[in-house]
């Protein structure tokens, strides 16, 4: 039973959608602070280069080494989207031009390109990687034993952390005013928040999870470094939250679509299903573009969830 | 303390400083990445000027690649002076040359005079096709252009790979055995190589010239036409624009496939100019779109500029592409094309705001008596 078709792309489905769920929770917080973040590919790939280096570097117990690299990954990319929050928070740059020119700069045959090939890091394993834990033994339950309960260490991290921004944005204090200072900093500033700390912070959350994400992919999914290896899931993740409607448990939804889109190409391959790869390659892309028309019309266009600010410098002296 | 001020006059002196200010911090900021990683940056920068501008048919060879940084640089300025965000020159120019070289291998008899201006057309139309999806999503959907348009790279990617690698496509090589077992494109005849000019042993190639004329047309199509007229004011207030009447929508699809037939006359020039085939692995390792954004941007979106830039930046990709090694890790020319746009960006900040730096008052300088004295 958990051999059919449909649990099998499920599993695959959370799997896949988990370093999407990452980018796209990171891009999310930077976005309800404001701050438009179009350098989500570049720091997911500066994620994955660095991630993968500690990995190789830092010795020690599996789970010791394995925590160092997603701990690196999350500092490398964090310090990566601190670039974005300068030029766009304190220098007031577009936010759009700030965001490509990171993934420029970071993306493949940018940095991350430059640091894999530096340090040496291509064409080999990965020491260590994360594998499948069978949480409380029920790995083996039917249908929901291998969706749910045969995942690693980072999916059940991210189900967490799902929990913890849903607290955050809408439980707590400094949520509160996050939302304010992406609605209105006008009013947020007025408040007494400091409108360009939460902007950092945030963006830099953003790009911390981001790293995340993109250290999935080089420590789970494949498990080696190749350049340019998230090969577009950060723009998806950008996609997903508008598909979200900027909220968390959204965007875990959409995450697992996509991942589902994703598992797809690899699990019909294996099945015999004889299509051109390229089409099965290019559906999470095309999927992207008819999730965002479907989201762009009817009830969806009056931008629920939308921070007002979005993309919009404060100046405080120009309100 | 230091305060930013809008300033009320552009200051002509900046548009040319800030540009050369951010060569020069990019190279600097990028000397420390190679200082880091204990190599050596000037000799690294010798070689870099030497491979690029000034050894043997280095000329020729940056000009080569300078050609579809020109057209996919004015691919972006175009597109980007209306706030229309395309950044999907990278697939448009593959369209572009999926274009060219079936209409150079279909026109493979006929004469230069014949296959030349079609693939010319052919690239501009398959460009500006692929261009308008996005536009088209935009003006009736609303739907976030930079998304659709670069998803659309990905898909473009895709379908190019397929022609040549997983299909019998009509551009796939498939008469001899070798390329039965190691699949590449059909080459296109002699007549299909687009001409150079000879200028003083450097070669300039039709497209590159091409490029040129592009530039000037879109110069004046902003400058002095009414299409221009009603872009650039959606560019500064899109609410503004349909007050007036503009037709805004119309507009975007126009301006995106504008856009996209300058990116695909890039993809034309570059199998016309320099692979004659069409060739996946090589098209998509150039990234002359993404390089495209960065051209136009330290062109601060003007077209005569965007000439310049190209040419600086085809010389640096051409002499990073002939020194990849051990010596000259890849990455390193998007690194510098990254650090090149961030620097232009906070130049910009100088463009437009004026800063000043106030001394403190010090506390001997005491308020005027009266309001000390008690009421």
């Amino acid at each position: 039973m958990n051999n059919t078709l449909v649990v099998v792309i499920a599993a695959s489905a959370v799997f896949y959608g988990t370093p999407l769920l990452f980018a796209s929770l990171g891009e999310l917080l930077a976005e309800r602070s404001g701050v438009l973040n179009l350098g989500v590919e570049g720091m997911m790939l500066v994620g994955a280069v660095s991630g993968f280096w500690a990995v190789q570097t830092v010795g020690g117990p599996g789970w010791l080494s394995l925590l160092t690299a997603v701990a690196v990954a999350a500092l490398a990319a964090a310090a990566t989207s601190l670039i974005h929050a300068f030029l766009t928070v304190t220098l007031r740059a577009s936010q759009i031009v700030s965001g490509l020119a990171l993934t420029i700069f970071a993306g493949a045959s940018g940095l991350s390109s430059y640091i894999g090939h530096v340090a040496n890091l291509g064409g080999k394993p990965a020491h260590h990687e994360f594998d499948a834990i069978d949480l409380f033994g029920l790995k083996d339950a039917p249908v929901i034993g291998p969706i749910l309960f045969h995942q690693n260490a980072l999916t059940y991290a991210s189900w967490v952390l799902v929990g913890l921004a849903l607290l955050y944005l809408y439980r707590t204090r400094p949520g509160l005013h996050l939302r304010a200072v992406g609605e209105s900093p006008a009013t947020a500033d007025a408040m007494g928040v400091n409108v360009t700390a939460y902007r950092y912070i945030h963006t830099m959350v953003g790009g911390a999870l981001a790293g995340v994400g993109g250290a999935f992919f080089s420590l789970a999914i494949t498990p080696f470094w190749l350049d340019g290896m998230t090969s577009g899931a950060g723009w998806i993740a950008i996609a997903l939250v508008i598909f979200a409607f900027w909220r968390p448990e959204l965007a875990l939804v959409g995450a697992y679509l996509f991942g589902a889109f994703s598992s797809l190409a690899f699990t019909l391959q294996t099945r015999q299903v004889h299509l051109p790869p390229e089409v099965f390659s290019s559906l999470p892309y095309l999927m992207t573009i008819v999730v965002l028309v479907l989201v762009s019309t009817g009830w969806g266009r009056r931008r629920l969830g939308a921070p007002a600010a979005l993309g919009v410098p404060y100046i405080r002296e120009e309100r | 303390m230091i305060r930013i001020e809008r300033r009320l006059t552009d200051a002509g002196w900046l548009l040319v400083a800030v540009p050369v200010g951010s060569l020069v911090g990019a190279v600097i900021l990028s000397s420390v990445i190679l200082l880091a990683t204990g190599h050596d940056p000037l000799g690294t920068w010798q070689r870099l000027l030497d491979r690029g501008f000034l050894s043997e048919g280095a000329m020729s060879a940056t000009l080569v690649q300078a050609t579809p940084l020109l057209l996919t640089g004015l691919a972006a300025t175009a597109a980007f002076r209306m706030q229309t965000w395309n950044i999907g020159a990278e697939g448009q120019l593959y369209l572009g040359a999926v274009g060219a070289s079936g209409v150079g291998i279909a026109l493979g008899s006929q004469p230069a005079i014949v296959v030349i201006p079609a693939m010319v057309l052919a690239g501009l139309l398959f460009g500006a096709a692929w261009a308008a999806i996005p536009g088209a999503l935009r003006a009736v959907f609303r739907t976030n252009e930079i998304i659709t348009s670069l998803m659309l790279n990905y898909v473009a990617g895709l379908l190019i790979t397929y022609l040549i690698f997983d299909s019998h496509s009509y551009w796939r090589e498939l008469s001899t055995f070798t390329s039965r077992v190691f699949p590449q494109g059909k080459y296109l005849s002699p007549a299909a190589a687009w001409p150079s000019l000879q200028i003083a042993g450097i070669a300039i190639p039709f497209g590159f010239l091409l490029g040129m004329v592009a530039a000037a047309s879109l110069w004046l199509l902003y400058r002095s036409t009414r299409f221009g007229f009603e872009a650039r004011v959606i560019g500064d207030s899109r609410a503004a624009a349909h007050y007036a009447g503009i037709r805004t929508r119309r507009m975007i699809v126009a301006v995106m496939a504008l856009s996209g037939a300058f990116a695909g006359l890039g993809g034309a020039a570059e199998i016309g100019d320099f692979r004659h085939v069409l060739d996946p692995r090589g098209l998509q390792q150039a990234s002359f779109g993404y390089g495209g954004i960065v051209v136009a941007a330290l062109a601060r979106l003007n077209p005569f500029a965007v000439i310049l830039v190209a040419l600086l930046l085809g010389g640096l990709s051409n002499g990073g592409f002939s020194l990849q090694g051990a010596d000259f890790p890849a990455g390193l020319v998007g690194t510098l094309q990254g650090l090149i746009l961030f620097c232009a960006l906070a130049g910009e900040l100088l463009v437009r705001y004026r800063i000043r730096v106030q001394r403190p008052r010090s506390s001997s300088v005491r308020p005027p008596e009266v309001a000390a004295r008690p009421a």
